[in-house]
């Protein structure tokens, strides 16, 4: 079992902070408590190590950006591009997210479990999200693959471009983007959702939930795509 | 009795105006091509350099040591780039290129201690092993990009746009699409790929000097941090690059290539760099960090007559990306196989064009395998032949730029300036802001 420890950001740079973390080996150290984050950014950037790491306030933009292994809870909310590029681990905001929340996560799971602002999921390449609240717009915009879970509503142009992630809601839909397509949920669907929902914590019926996909119709370039290339 | 008028060619309503809007009428589809501008531009070609003479003493061409060397980075990273000649590799993806090309630009590059750049692919494991210097490209697209090659980089680029298509997002169409290039952009086999124009996590200058510091957290504030954007609004562009933290501004003029944009962005967005180089000059003396920040310059420079003139108008290093690709076999008429030179000719046919107009990397056939994915065409260039063309035209490109550069009378190519250049035509001087030949005049200045 490996220690605590306590960085305070109040006394010590980010970049100290994160130097103390990126130094880390798997096991050295169980918990990293940060304090006093008061809005700063790229906290707990580039980690690469199984570590738990607890933000204990409000934090700034790109906070566990491209986060590997880790496991990263951040105790308030979050400015933009909260675990953007994240490669695998979990991070989790226990209040609100802005903007571009995971945005090009390759894998790993995401949990907000407040609302998301506007293009969560953005370029989605693997990730797993899920949102115990509601999305902006264009969330999702051109996700590759990976899935989104909404627990609330979403705004308006969901899905827009999509490639192959899926998206998941249980609220409303405010409008579809550009080749997004609701579709029938499945057994398959079920599961998933169940699945993501109870790694996130998050109690709810998976046959809440409607489906967002793809309809393809941009996949190839043509003169009849109703759509703006 | 015919009227001279009744054959006079419309100048509005020519044979290519014509052949566009009968092509647009039928098919309903834009343009989509690879290359750069085709049309003419003030250029490098419009300056020409003062050399020495009885009011200044050139140094001994064969003799007199003339360096070359150039370090990029200065500003804030801990390991700034240093290359042996200031002719870097422009950003190229692997998927509009073959991996065979990317191995052999990695090759040259070292060869002559130069950098090279990946693109809108990701980093392959062929370009990392053979680059010494390597800069990874951050693209909105985010196509492979990960933390593990981030921390393999030399320097990182953060790209805002290209001279081909400032403004515009990648393109590579479903051709070229196979089961490597998928699986490393995370997307169906086949497909067209339509890049985002907009980066997914930050949008205005405030955002990318959060998102820049976020990049030195990750890589531990080691490696310099470049900023490339295609020649639009340059002087404001470059002050807010510098604002936001680059360590080095990537200036990508009108004439910079693409592997497939839209005709109507090659052809009629942007500036030629002959035009952006004074004006990113200027931003950085605005922003007193000449010297500071470091001003890489691309698009169109294709001698060494040309890397001169961009250093003696005040950039810290120059990119090459089409010229490359030529040094490499791009447009010629025959390909080497096992030794054997093979003729192309039919190939160029198949695209319907010739060798020496060919602008069909978008369609990955290239006749002489290097904007290709087809393992049958991309065997027509290895990496071994690939590099030592490359690493051949480098080294004539350094000969000539120092050759200048002694007979300016300088021993560093870096100490050329704007002193030694006039200008050939009224729109060069204007625009490189160096006087009309024969005369002191600098149109808009003097």
């Amino acid at each position: 079992m490996g220690r605590t420890e306590q960085l305070d950001l109040s006394k010590i740079s980010v970049r100290e902070a994160n130097q103390f973390l990126h130094g880390l080996q798997n096991g050295e150290v169980a918990c990293v408590e940060i304090l006093q984050p008061d809005g700063l950014h790229s906290i707990a950037a580039g980690l690469d190590c199984e570590v738990a790491v607890e933000i204990r306030g409000h934090a700034g933009y790109f906070i566990a950006g491209m986060n590997k292994r880790a496991t990263v809870t951040v105790h308030g909310n979050v400015g933009w591009s909260v675990a953007e590029n994240i490669m695998s681990g979990e991070v989790r905001v226990k209040g609100h997210a802005s903007e571009s929340a995971g945005a090009s996560g390759h894998g790993g799971l995401l949990v907000i479990e407040g609302d998301a602002s506007s293009r969560c999921g953005i370029s989605l390449k693997g990730g797993e999200i899920v949102v115990g609240g509601s999305v902006g717009h264009f969330s999702a915009f051109m996700a590759q693959a990976g899935t989104l879970v909404v627990c609330g509503d979403a705004g308006p142009n969901l899905g827009d471009s999509l490639y192959e992630a899926t998206i998941y809601v249980r609220g409303a839909i405010h409008s579809l983007g550009a080749d997004a397509l609701e579709e029938e949920m499945t057994a398959d669907d079920h599961a998933e959702v169940a699945r993501l929902l109870a790694a996130a914590g998050i109690d709810y019926d998976a046959r809440e939930f409607k489906r967002v996909a793809s309809a393809r119709s941009l996949y190839h370039w043509n003169a009849d795509a109703d759509q703006e290339y | 009795m015919s009227h001279p008028i009744d054959r006079e060619e419309s100048a509005g309503y020519d044979r290519h105006v014509l052949s566009y809007i009968r092509h647009a009428a039928a098919s309903g589809l834009y343009d989509i091509r690879g290359m750069g501008a085709k049309r003419a531009v003030p250029s490098f070609d419009d300056l020409v350099f003062l050399t020495a003479s009885a009011s200044r003493y050139p140094l001994e061409g064969y003799r007199e040591r003339c360096e070359s060397k150039t370090v990029l980075g200065t500003r804030v990273a801990k390991q700034p780039i240093e290359l042996d000649i200031p002719i870097t590799i422009a950003g190229m993806s692997f998927g509009s290129l073959s991996a065979n090309v990317k191995e052999a630009l990695g090759r040259a590059a070292t060869e002559v201690g130069t950098s090279t750049t990946t693109g809108d692919g990701g980093m392959t494991p062929e370009e990392r092993e053979s680059s010494k210097t390597l800069v990874y490209q951050c693209l909105p697209s985010r196509y492979g990009f990960n933390p593990d090659d981030l921390r393999k980089a030399d320097a990182i680029e953060m790209v805002i746009g290209q001279g081909a298509k400032p403004g515009g997002g990648g393109m590579l169409l479903g051709q070229k699409i196979n089961a490597r290039v998928a699986e490393m952009r995370t997307l169906p086999e086949g497909i067209d790929q339509r890049s985002a124009c907009r980066h997914p996590d930050w949008t205005g200058p405030d955002d990318l000097r959060i998102k820049i510091e976020e990049l030195r957290e990750i890589t531990d504030w080691r490696v310099p941090i470049y900023v490339k954007m295609g020649a639009t609004r340059v002087r404001e562009d470059v002050k807010l690059a510098v604002k936001a933290g680059a360590d080095v501004v990537v200036i990508d003029g009108m004439q910079g290539g693409t592997a497939a944009t839209q005709q109507v962005f090659i052809e009629h967005a942007g500036i030629p760099t002959l035009a952006a180089l004074p004006l990113a000059v200027q931003a950085l003396e605005e922003m007193n960090v000449l010297g500071e920040v470091q001003l890489i310059i691309s698009g169109g420079i294709r001698t060494g007559a040309d890397v001169a003139k961009a250093l003696a108008l005040g950039a810290d290093a120059v990119a090459l990306g089409q010229a490359v690709l030529i040094a490499l076999g791009c447009n010629h008429d025959t390909y080497q196989l096992h030794g054997e030179e093979i003729d192309a000719v039919e190939d160029y046919m198949r695209l319907g064009t010739a060798a020496g107009y060919c602008h069909h990397c978008h369609t990955g056939m290239c006749p002489v395998g290097i904007t290709t994915q087809d393992a049958e065409l991309e065997r027509r260039l290895t990496p071994e032949v690939g590099a030592k063309r490359l690493r051949n035209y480098l080294q004539v490109l350094n000969m000539e730029l120092t050759t200048l550069a002694r007979a300016c009378g300088k021993s560093n190519v870096h100490h050329l300036e704007r002193e030694d250049l006039v200008a050939l035509t009224i729109e060069a001087a204007a625009m490189a802001k160096v006087p009309l030949a024969g005369t002191d005049w600098i149109p808009g200045q003097t």
